[in-house]
């Protein structure tokens, strides 16, 4: 650690650009920061802004098509145009990265202790038992349970939030000056991701290193950041200490980007229409478990248990819970995508705990479905249009030119042009695709809606247009919606209801407010008080709240 | 929640990396890929120039025995003719009668300039016109490998489909079914076919040497379906209320076709290599049929007097495997997005100079 004033890592002018197809395009143009030393620095922009080329142009991690100008100086020295012997030296003991997925950052044929020996020996002269020694220290220091045994665990017998915190001890493993992470908390669940912050900044206290950290959520910002600067297709938008950019942002892009972020209790109730109340449920699962078959060896797995839950016209249930909860699986078997072993399934009033195809057949008139990841639920080899038409052509409600008409009224619908009718998904944004996957699910004008993390690949502002958008349909068109989802502050914008779940099992049930503000179970309480807000006065607040009640 | 009016736009989400393919339809970048692999485009034109060259020099027959339907080709003797017009009489260097005429060295070397003369790929021992034998030896390699091929492709994917897509008890008997046909020994196999079906003609010995060429595309597209099952746009399909049969062709197919392709250009070029093999060790293609694995098994014993009886057969093998495989190549470039394709030269050397004029 240097003992003068010199900031960590000094960036000037500094631009990034990419060769596509003949011409230079801009990734970062004209940064300059600095971080000094036991202090963060978080970059927050939207996808596609260009934070993380900056992460790994710093240490000219680029891609051959890429170029770097201008100035990054890690302790005083220039690393732009420097020796690849000397960034070599460099990176891993004076600057380490953490990345957003701990599962494809780590090697995993290898244990996670040999991972983080090879790391120590690499950069120092140190013997296997040594450096054995100094490993289990590290991942003592990451709070790892069980360090001894966990330093022969390879990386796919540790939960994610236990990879991430290898990672963290790996990267931590030659005292870095410097540490960026990006993205280091996106694939994990709220409660994880509060371990994994309240890690970093221990981290950073102990060890007075200087974070560099990337990210998109606004919460995980207020929580950590010293100084954040605010990134939009390149350009720096905003720069200043985290003070300044949360309680008086100056440009109207920060201003809009704070705006979009759902805030828990922010909205009013929202109401069930009064024509709809007293009439008969829409979905009923009663006493529901769901198994997957054993296959091989391998036994079968009860995903869900004794899971009972209504849904009445017009109403938007939330139903909220970490991954692994088995929220999806009630998703998939409420519109008989999957068979139910115990209790039953009823949708308007068909049972379909075993469904035949037949009876399949007849409840898709009824069902929709959004899926969660839009790169994935769109045919690739298909136009949109032809997407959206299939259950209207397959059902034989419409065909040739009435089903053109169809389909550019439900374009219209989502707020996207007709011409799109012809593109192909890879053509779209995440955004307008997972509007297209509306646009399918509602074709056919179901009574019951199920969206499954619909919002979990889109930015905060995409997700704001996206969650206005369902909201205006759900109004017009009057369908139930089962929302699947992780994040508590969307259920808070859209539901009447909110159910939590735990290991397949239902933890409880209730409204909106029941729910957010007067939970009756530990869990719930846990998972509501996991949620970053993006104050940081108020995440200070509820960050000392749950260290106390620990 | 309050009308959001954040301006971000949604178009730029995509960022750099979709900047190549922006506003193109899936084909469209599929065939500008693989335009853009030089190895590819040029087998492609060679391959093209020997079909065209190998059908039309002595003309395609059509057709079984009664109903035969000719048109001729253009090159003037044919296989059964022997001693057309004194050939014999071109002697060479040493003394051995009917070398090849073609003369590619220009006269400022050799003095002859450059010829094609009568006979240009020489002529056979008993005075064939070696060029008409070649061709016609092509011909019915070509004729094998695209029925193998087309054969293979076919069986190989419908039962690949079939299990990958159904899993459970139809995947467990079709794959063991495919690994009764692999740990067989395609000489083995190839050679019992040969020998049973040998004489029947070129056709019959192809379609069951196409019957076992489909194993190894078996397998590929099963993987490929057990990914793609997985994925959510089948699931998509499936609420939409779509047929198993229409998830199948409609969805799943078209999203392999890049492997099938790929597997499918190495099916060919092996399946011209097993015919050459089998004719070779004489349980192929039999005479008075002519290929061109029994061109080179008929006159090894002439290789060490005249050499070009074994030379032109052979560089037409390899030329023809050789433009297949980097086809083969080109395609699988094309069809894998994630293909990172690096810098060359050229571009480097146009980014630099821009650069500069930007500077």
């Amino acid at each position: 650690m240097s003992t003068t004033n010199q900031p960590v890592l000094q960036v000037s002018k500094f631009n990034i650009d990419f060769w596509v197809e003949g011409v230079w395009y801009p990734a970062a143009i004209d940064m300059n920061f600095d971080v000094q030393a036991g202090k963060v620095l978080a970059i927050v922009g939207e996808s596609g802004s260009g934070k993380t080329s900056i992460a790994m142009g710093l240490m000219d991690l680029l891609a051959s098509n890429a170029r770097v100008s201008g100035s990054v100086k890690v302790n005083g020295v220039e690393m732009v145009g420097a020796k690849k012997s000397l960034l070599r030296k460099t990176r891993g003991a004076d600057v380490a990265y953490i990345f957003q997925e701990p599962m494809t950052a780590l090697n995993p044929l290898y244990t996670i202790g040999f991972q983080i020996v090879e790391t120590l020996r690499t950069h120092f002269d140190m013997g296997p038992q040594e450096a054995r020694t100094r490993a289990i220290e590290l991942i003592t220091m990451v709070e790892i349970p069980n360090p001894e045994g966990s330093f022969d665990k390879y990386p796919h017998q540790l939960s994610g939030g236990q990879r991430q915190r290898a990672m963290i001890a790996q990267s931590l493993a030659c005292d870095p000056g410097l540490l960026v992470a990006d993205e280091p908390t996106t694939a994990l669940d709220v409660t994880v991701q509060a371990e994994i912050l309240d890690l970093i900044r221990n981290l950073r206290d102990k060890l007075n290193s200087a974070i560099l950290l990337i990210t998109h959520d606004m919460g995980v910002v207020a929580d950590l950041a010293d100084h954040i600067l605010v990134m939009k297709d390149g350009l720096t938008v905003e720069y200043g200490t985290s003070d300044q950019i949360f309680n008086r942002p100056e440009r109207p892009y920060t201003q809009e980007l704070l705006a979009a972020v759902p805030k828990l209790g922010s909205v009013a109730v929202r109401q069930l229409q009064p024509e709809l109340v007293g009439l008969p449920p829409v979905l009923k699962l009663q006493n529901v478990s769901i198994e997957y078959p054993k296959k091989g060896r391998v036994p079968a797995f009860r995903a869900v248990t004794d899971f009972s839950l209504e849904i009445f016209p017009g109403e938007i249930v939330g139903l909220v819970g970490e991954s692994g909860s088995g929220k999806t699986t009630v998703g998939r078997a409420a519109i008989g995508l999957l068979p139910a072993v115990e209790g039953k399934i009823e949708i308007v009033g068909r049972d379909i705990t075993k469904p035949t195809p037949q009876e399949l057949r007849e409840i898709r008139r009824f069902t929709g479905i959004v899926f969660q990841d839009p790169g994935s639920s769109l045919n690739p080899r298909l136009p949109i249009g032809e997407s959206i038409g299939e259950p209207l052509l397959l059902s034989g409600d419409a065909k040739g030119k009435e089903l053109d008409r169809r389909v550019e009224d439900l374009l219209d619908s989502v707020e996207l042009p007709k011409s799109y009718r012809n593109r192909y998904p890879h053509e779209l944004s995440g955004g307008q695709r997972q509007r297209v996957g509306i646009a399918r699910a509602l074709a056919l004008t179901p009574s019951l809606l199920i969206a499954d993390e619909p919002t979990s690949a889109l930015d905060v502002s995409v997700q704001a247009r996206f969650l206005d958008l369902l909201q205006n349909l759900q109004d017009k068109l009057k369908f139930a919606c089962l929302f699947i989802t992780h994040d508590l502050a969307v259920v808070d914008i859209l539901s009447h209801r909110i159910a939590v779940m735990q290991d397949g099992r239902l933890v409880e049930v209730g409204t909106r407010d029941q729910i957010l503000k007067n939970p009756r179970e530990d869990y719930t309480k846990r998972l509501i008080g996991a949620v970053p807000v993006p104050n940081p006065e108020a995440q200070r607040i509820r960050r000392e709240a749950r260290l106390a009640s620990k | 929640m309050k009308k959001s009016t954040v301006s971000t736009s949604e178009a730029n989400e995509s960022g750099i990396e979709n900047k190549e393919t922006d506003g193109l339809n899936q084909r469209q970048i599929i065939v500008k890929r693989f335009f853009k692999h030089k190895a590819a485009v040029a087998s492609l034109i060679t391959l093209i120039s020997i079909f065209v060259v190998v059908y039309t020099s002595l003309g395609i027959t059509i057709g079984f025995s009664k109903f035969k339907f000719s048109i001729p080709g253009w090159w003037p003797y044919k296989i059964t003719e022997i001693d057309p017009e004194g050939a014999m009489e071109n002697i060479c260097n040493g003394g051995v009668a009917g070398c090849p005429t073609l003369d590619l060295a220009p006269s400022f070397l050799d003095g002859d300039g450059i010829r094609f003369g009568a006979h240009p790929f020489g002529t056979d021992i008993i005075g064939t016109d070696y060029f008409a034998l070649v061709m016609r030896g092509a011909q019915q390699s070509i004729l094998v490998m695209l029925i193998v091929g087309i054969l293979g492709i076919v069986i190989g994917t419908v039962i690949g489909a079939i299990a990958g897509y159904f899993g459970g008890v139809v995947d467990a008997v079709l794959m063991r079914l495919t690994d009764m046909f692999l740990v067989t020994p395609t000489i083995v196999i190839g050679a019992v076919i040969g020998f049973r079906f040998g004489n029947l003609g070129v056709v019959p010995l192809a379609i069951m040497l196409g019957l076992f060429a489909w194993m190894g595309l078996a397998r590929f597209v099963r993987t490929e379906f057990l990914t793609l099952r997985e994925r959510e746009f089948v699931d998509a399909a499936r609420v939409a209320g779509a047929s198993d049969r229409r998830i199948i062709f409609k969805h799943i197919l078209p999203n392999a076709i890049g492997i099938i392709v790929v597997v499918g250009t190495l099916l060919l070029s092996g399946a011209i290599l097993a015919e050459t093999a089998l004719s070779y060790l004489g349980f192929g293609v039999r005479p008075p049929d002519v290929s061109l694995g029994l061109l080179i098994s008929e006159y090894q014993g002439s290789f060490s007097i005249s050499p070009w009886l074994f030379w032109w057969p052979g560089t037409l093998i390899i030329l023809i495997a050789l433009c297949i495989n980097f086809i083969g190549d080109g395609l699988r470039d094309a069809f894998d997005p994630r293909q990172r394709r690096h810098l060359t030269m050229k571009d480097r050397k146009k980014a630099r100079e821009l650069s500069e004029a930007s500077a």
